[in-house]
C-alpha cells in the first residue's frame, strides 16, 4: 500500500500559496475577467412576478437596441413555447431570456425593451403560510407541504415518561445565501468546432457534462476552463441557466459571450441554504443519559431543488439527533415549497441547522439536569463517527478555553452587558476518491503537473506543488501546476470536503511513478534533488509523461471537531458581540498548515454570519426578496471578527482529510449556546438579531412601541 | 452633489441633479429662487454630453487610455470591460464591498460609483499599478506571506484599503486596520490574516494563536 513520505520537507509545513502573487496583484485571470477576441457582454431577464402565467413574449425590440447582437429565451421557456404548453414563472427572479451586446449598457437597455405580458398568479413566499391547506400552490398538481418522511426506534412516548428531565421547543434557522464574491457565471464561446467555457465553478467536469448534455454537443467538443474562481460554497457545480444562455447567445452572435450574474440576481436565483423549523423534544434519565427524542421539522428549498438546472441537492432534511444516539427516537421531516429561488447544497449541507437545533436542546437539558454542558456531551457523544476524537477534543478545549472558570450558571453574569460561553461538536463524513493526474518531466528539468481539479481558494494548487516537490526533491516553486481544464486527467467536483482526500493521493502516486519512470529510463539510481537536472538531461529530446491515480490508504473520511465560543450581549440594545472562538479540529495529515488554518478561520467566520447576521427576507405582500444585496443582507466583516484560536489535532496516520465544511458546522450552535448562557433565556432562532434578543428578554414590545 | 468638474468642463452629476430636482427645489425654497436660478444658468453654460458615447482619456497607472464611453458608464465598467485591467473586481456594484477600490488622485474610491467621464484629468491607480508578480509592494508581499487571501476575489480591494491606510498611518493599531477595512467584504473569511498582513506590512508582528497537538499524546 502507498504511504506518505516519512520525513517530508514541504508536506505538513507552512507554505505560502504559489498563486498568491498573481492574486494580490490582480494578474490572476478569473472566468469573469477573460476577454476572448470579440467577446460580448450578456445579461439575463428575470421574472418581476412572484408567480405568473406568461401570455406574450416579444424579444424583437431588444434586437433593435444599438449594440445588441443576440437575444435568446431561457431553454425551459422556449421548450414550452414550442409545444404550446403554459409558461409559468414561479418566483421573483425566475429566468426568462438572455441578451448579449457590445456593452453592459446596451444589455440593460435591451432587458427593458423586451416585452413580456403575463397574468399574475397567487403566490406564497413564507414557509408558515405555504403549508396551510388553502395556500396558493407553487406547483399546481402537488401540495406545497410534502408527505413527511419518518422513522422511529424504541418506544418514544413511554420513554419520555421515564425521563428525569425533558426539554422541548421550536428552533428555527433561516435561508442563507451563498454569496461567493465572484457571482455565478461563465464566459462561453460556441463555434463550429465546439464549446469553450470559462466557468466560475466547483466542478469543471459537471459543467462540461452539463453543457454537452443540455445543448446536445458531443462531449469531445466541449472544453471547460477554470484556472481561478472567486469562491464557491456548494452552489457552483452546474453551468446553470445562465451558462446555457451564454452558450446559445454565443452561437447566435458568433462571438464569445460573458454572463456573470449581478449581485442582485445571484441572491435570487442560484441557490441557498434551506430554512428549518425544528420542533424538538429531548429527555434524559437521572444519570444524564439521553433517553427519548422527538423531532418534527420542515423547511423550504424554494420552488424545489431540481427545478433550476443548477444541480445540487437542497438539504432540507436534517440530521437528527445529529451526532448523538438516543435509544427511543421519532423523527418526522417535510419539505414545503414556496415561490422563491431553489435551495442548493451549501457548505456542509444540513449540518449547521441540525447542529444549531440539537446542541441548543442539549444545553438546555444539561441546565435542567444541573450538569455541565461539556460533561453532558462527553457522556452522550459516544457512538457516531468521530466520537472518540471529539471526546479528546472537548478535554483539550476545556483546558485551552478556560471553560471551568468561564462557565457560570445561565444568566448569572452581572451588569447590562452580559458574558456567556457555549460549545458544540461537529462531524463530517468527507472523503474523496477517483482523481487522476499526470506529470510531464522535460529534458531541461522543468516539471508540469496536470490535474482536472479546481482551486476554490482552498490552496489545491499549492499542495500539489508541495507534494511533487517532496517526491522529486525539488522546491514547490520549481513545479508548474496546471489545473482547471477538462483537457487534463479528470478529478471531480470540489464538494463535500472531498478535494484534498481525492487529489493529494493521485498527485503522490503520479509523482512516485514519474520518478520511477525517470530513473528506469535514464538509469540514474536516485534522480532526486541535486541529481534531478542531470537525470532529466538523459531523457534526450522527448519529455517523459506519466499518469497516476488515487490510491487507497493515503486519505480518509469522518472528521471530528469541537468549538467553544465566548460572547457579550448587551441586554439594552440586544447586540451580540463574539469575543472569542476556540476551534479544536481533527485535521488528519495536514498538507499545508498555513492554508488549512485559513480555511478553519473561514468556516468560523461564515458561521458567525449564520449565527448573527445573514437571512433572506421575503415580503409576503409583494412576493419579492427584500435584501438581495450586501447592505441589507449582512455578511461578517473584519470589525465583527473575534479572536480565533485553533488547535489542530495532528493525526498523520489517518491520511489526508478535508476540513472546509466541518469548520463551519458547530459555530452558530456554540454562539447560540453562549448567548443563552449569558442571558439565562434561549434565543430559539438564528440569526440572533438584537430584536430577537430583546424579544427573548421580554423587552421587544417596549423597544418597538 | 460635488462641485468638481473635469478640465473638459463635464459636470454630469450636478447637471442631472438639477435637471431632475431643480424646478421643484426652486418652487419649494422660495427664498433661494435666485440662487437656484443662478446655479442653473451656470450649469447650462457647461458643455452637455451624452447620452451617446463620448471620447475620453483616462490616466491609469501613469499611462493615458483613450476610450469612447457613454456618460453613464462607471470607471469600473470602463476599465474592466474595455481594457485588460480586470484586477479590480465587480462584486456588489453599489459601493458596499470595496472590491473595486482604486486610487483617484491619491484618494481611495469605489470605482463602481464614479463615472468614467468624471475620472478624466485625474491620476487613477488600479491594483495593477500597485505592484506586479515579481515586483510586489510591501503590502502585497505581506498578504502573500500571511496568507491573507483565499479565493482572491476580494483581495485587490483589501490590498488597496491597506495601502491607503499605511500611506496615512504608517504604524497602525489593530483598531486602525479594522476601521480602514470596514468598507471591504470577504466571503472566504480571510479577515484575521488580513489584519496580520496589514500589521506586518507596517513592521508589527501579530501571529495566529494556533497550535498543533499530536493526537497520540492526548490522554
Amino acid at each position: 500500500m502507498a504511504t506518505w513520505p516519512e520525513k517530508p520537507t514541504y508536506i505538513s509545513s507552512h507554505h505560502t500559496r504559489i498563486d498568491g502573487p498573481l492574486k494580490v496583484t490582480g494578474a490572476a485571470k478569473y472566468p469573469s475577467d477573460v476577454q476572448p477576441e470579440g467577446w460580448l457582454y450578456g445579461m439575463v431577464l428575470r421574472s418581476k412576478w412572484a408567480a405568473a402565467k406568461v401570455t406574450k413574449i416579444n424579444l424583437d425590440p431588444a434586437l433593435k437596441v444599438p449594440g445588441i447582437k443576440a437575444v435568446a429565451l431561457a431553454p425551459a421557456i422556449s421548450e414550452r413555447q414550442k409545444t404550446g404548453a403554459d409558461i409559468t414563472l414561479r418566483y421573483y427572479g425566475d429566468e426568462i431570456a438572455g441578451v448579449a451586446g457590445t456593452s453592459k449598457q446596451a444589455c440593460l437597455d435591451a432587458l427593458k425593451a423586451i416585452q413580456i405580458e403575463a397574468t399574475e398568479l397567487p403566490y406564497v413566499v413564507r414557509e408558515e403560510d405555504a403549508k396551510e391547506d388553502d395556500a396558493p400552490r407553487v406547483w399546481a398538481d402537488t401540495p406545497n407541504l410534502s408527505k413527511p418522511n419518518g422513522r422511529e426506534t424504541g418506544e418514544v412516548d413511554k420513554a419520555f415518561g421515564e425521563c428525569a428531565a425533558v426539554v422541548e421547543g421550536l428552533y428555527t434557522t433561516q435561508v442563507q445565501i451563498h454569496n461567493p464574491l465572484e457571482t455565478h457565471g461563465n464566459t462561453v464561446s460556441w463555434t463550429d468546432e465546439g464549446i469553450t467555457c470559462w466557468a466560475s465553478t466547483q466542478g469543471i467536469t459537471s459543467v462540461h457534462d452539463g453543457l454537452a448534455g443540455s445543448l446536445g454537443v458531443p462531449a469531445s467538443q466541449v472544453r471547460v476552463i477554470s484556472e481561478f474562481m472567486g469562491g464557491g460554497f456548494g452552489a457552483k457545480f452546474g453551468q446553470g441557466v445562465e451558462g446555457n444562455l451564454a452558450a446559445l447567445l454565443s452561437k447566435q452572435a458568433k462571438a464569445p459571450v460573458r454572463i456573470f450574474l449581478t449581485r442582485f440576481d445571484q441572491a435570487l436565483a442560484v441557490g441557498n441554504r434551506p430554512s428549518s423549523f425544528q420542533k424538538i423534544k429531548l429527555g434524559a434519565k437521572e444519570d444524564g443519559m439521553l433517553h427519548a427524542f422527538e423531532f418534527d421539522n420542515y423547511g423550504t428549498a424554494g420552488i424545489g431543488g431540481a427545478a433550476d438546472g443548477g444541480g445540487g441537492g437542497s438539504g432540507v432534511g436534517l440530521r437528527a439527533p445529529y451526532i448523538y444516539v438516543v435509544p427511543n427516537t421519532r423523527v418526522k421531516q417535510a419539505v414545503v415549497n414556496i415561490n422563491a429561488g431553489s435551495g442548493r447544497s451549501f457548505r456542509a449541507p444540513s449540518c449547521p441547522p441540525s447542529s444549531f437545533g440539537m446542541e441548543a436542546v442539549m444545553d438546555d437539558l444539561a441546565v435542567k439536569l444541573n450538569m455541565d454542558p461539556v460533561e453532558f456531551r462527553l457522556k452522550n457523544d459516544t457512538r457516531t463517527p468521530g466520537w472518540d476524537i471529539r471526546q479528546k477534543q472537548y478535554k483539550i478545549g476545556v483546558e485551552k478555553f478556560g471553560w471551568k472558570e468561564k462557565y457560570k450558571k445561565p444568566g448569572s453574569s452581572p451588569g447590562i452587558v452580559k458574558t456567556g460561553v457555549g460549545c458544540a461538536g461537529s462531524a463530517w463524513a468527507g472523503g474523496g476518491r477517483g482523481t487522476r493526474a499526470e506529470a510531464e518531466i522535460h529534458p531541461d528539468g522543468s516539471v508540469e503537473i496536470r490535474c482536472g481539479t479546481q482551486d476554490l481558494g482552498t490552496g489545491t494548487k499549492t499542495y500539489i506543488a508541495m507534494i511533487a516537490a517532496d517526491v522529486f526533491g525539488l522546491k514547490p516553486q520549481d513545479i508548474l501546476v496546471r489545473i482547471g481544464d477538462t483537457r487534463f486527467p479528470p478529478s471531480g467536483g470540489s464538494g463535500g470536503s472531498s478535494t484534498s482526500p481525492s487529489v493529494s493521493p493521485a498527485i503522490l502516486d503520479t509523482c512516485t511513478k514519474a520518478l520511477k519512470a525517470l530513473q528506469d529510463q535514464t538509469g540514474v539510481a536516485d534522480a532526486r534533488g541535486e541529481n534531478w537536472k542531470g537525470a532529466c538531461k538523459k531523457l534526450g529530446v522527448n519529455p517523459l509523461t506519466t499518469q497516476g491515480q488515487w490510491q487507497q490508504g493515503l486519505s480518509n473520511q469522518n472528521t471530528g471537531g469541537v468549538q467553544f465560543a465566548e460572547v457579550e450581549v448587551d441586554t439594552e440594545t440586544g447586540f451580540v458581540k463574539v469575543k472569542k472562538v476556540l476551534v479544536v479540529q481533527d485535521g488528519g495529515l495536514i498538507l499545508n498548515r498555513l492554508t488549512c488554518e485559513s480555511q478553519l478561520n473561514g468556516g468560523v467566520i461564515m458561521g458567525i454570519g449564520y449565527a448573527l447576521y445573514e437571512e433572506r427576507v421575503m415580503d409576503r405582500h409583494s412576493g419579492v426578496m427584500l435584501n438581495p444585496n450586501f447592505e441589507t443582507y449582512k455578511i461578517t466583516g473584519l470589525a465583527d471578527v473575534p479572536e480565533i484560536e485553533i488547535v489542530f489535532f495532528d493525526m498523520p496516520e489517518r491520511g489526508v482529510i478535508g476540513i472546509g465544511e466541518p469548520s463551519t458546522v458547530p459555530t452558530a450552535a456554540a454562539i447560540g449556546n453562549a448567548v443563552a448562557n449569558a442571558l439565562g433565556v434561549r434565543v430559539n432562532s438564528i440569526p440572533i438579531t438584537p430584536q430577537r434578543v430583546l424579544a427573548a428578554l421580554g423587552k421587544d414590545k417596549l423597544s418597538i412601541a | 452633489m460635488s462641485e468638481s468638474s473635469s478640465k473638459d468642463g463635464f459636470s454630469v452629476s450636478r447637471r442631472s441633479f438639477l435637471k431632475t430636482f431643480g424646478t421643484s427645489a426652486a418652487v419649494a425654497a422660495t427664498a433661494q429662487v435666485q440662487a437656484v436660478a443662478d446655479e442653473l444658468d451656470k450649469v447650462n453654460k457647461e458643455k452637455i454630453v451624452g447620452p451617446e458615447a463620448v471620447p475620453i482619456t483616462l490616466q491609469v497607472n501613469g499611462k493615458p487610455i483613450k476610450l469612447t464611453v457613454e456618460p453613464r458608464v462607471t470607471l469600473l465598467d470602463a476599465l474592466r470591460n474595455m481594457t485588460p485591467l480586470t484586477g479590480n473586481k465587480e462584486v456588489c456594484d453599489r459601493a458596499t464591498c470595496g472590491a473595486c477600490s482604486m486610487f483617484v488622485d491619491d484618494k481611495l474610491v469605489y470605482s463602481c460609483s464614479l463615472l468614467a467621464i468624471e475620472a478624466q484629468g485625474k491620476k487613477i491607480t488600479t491594483i495593477e499599478g500597485i505592484g506586479q508578480p515579481g515586483n510586489l509592494s510591501k503590502v502585497q508581499e505581506a498578504f502573500v506571506e500571511q496568507d491573507a487571501l483565499m479565493c482572491g476575489y476580494c483581495t485587490p480591494g483589501f490590498v488597496m484599503s491597506v495601502t491607503a491606510l499605511l500611506r496615512k498611518t504608517p504604524k497602525p493599531t489593530e483598531a486602525d486596520v479594522r476601521h480602514a477595512c470596514s468598507g471591504n467584504l470577504c466571503r472566504c473569511g480571510t479577515y484575521p490574516r488580513i489584519l496580520q498582513a496589514a500589521l506586518k506590512a507596517a513592521g508589527v508582528t501579530k501571529t495566529s494563536k494556533t497550535e498543533v497537538i499530536s493526537y497520540g499524546n492526548v490522554a
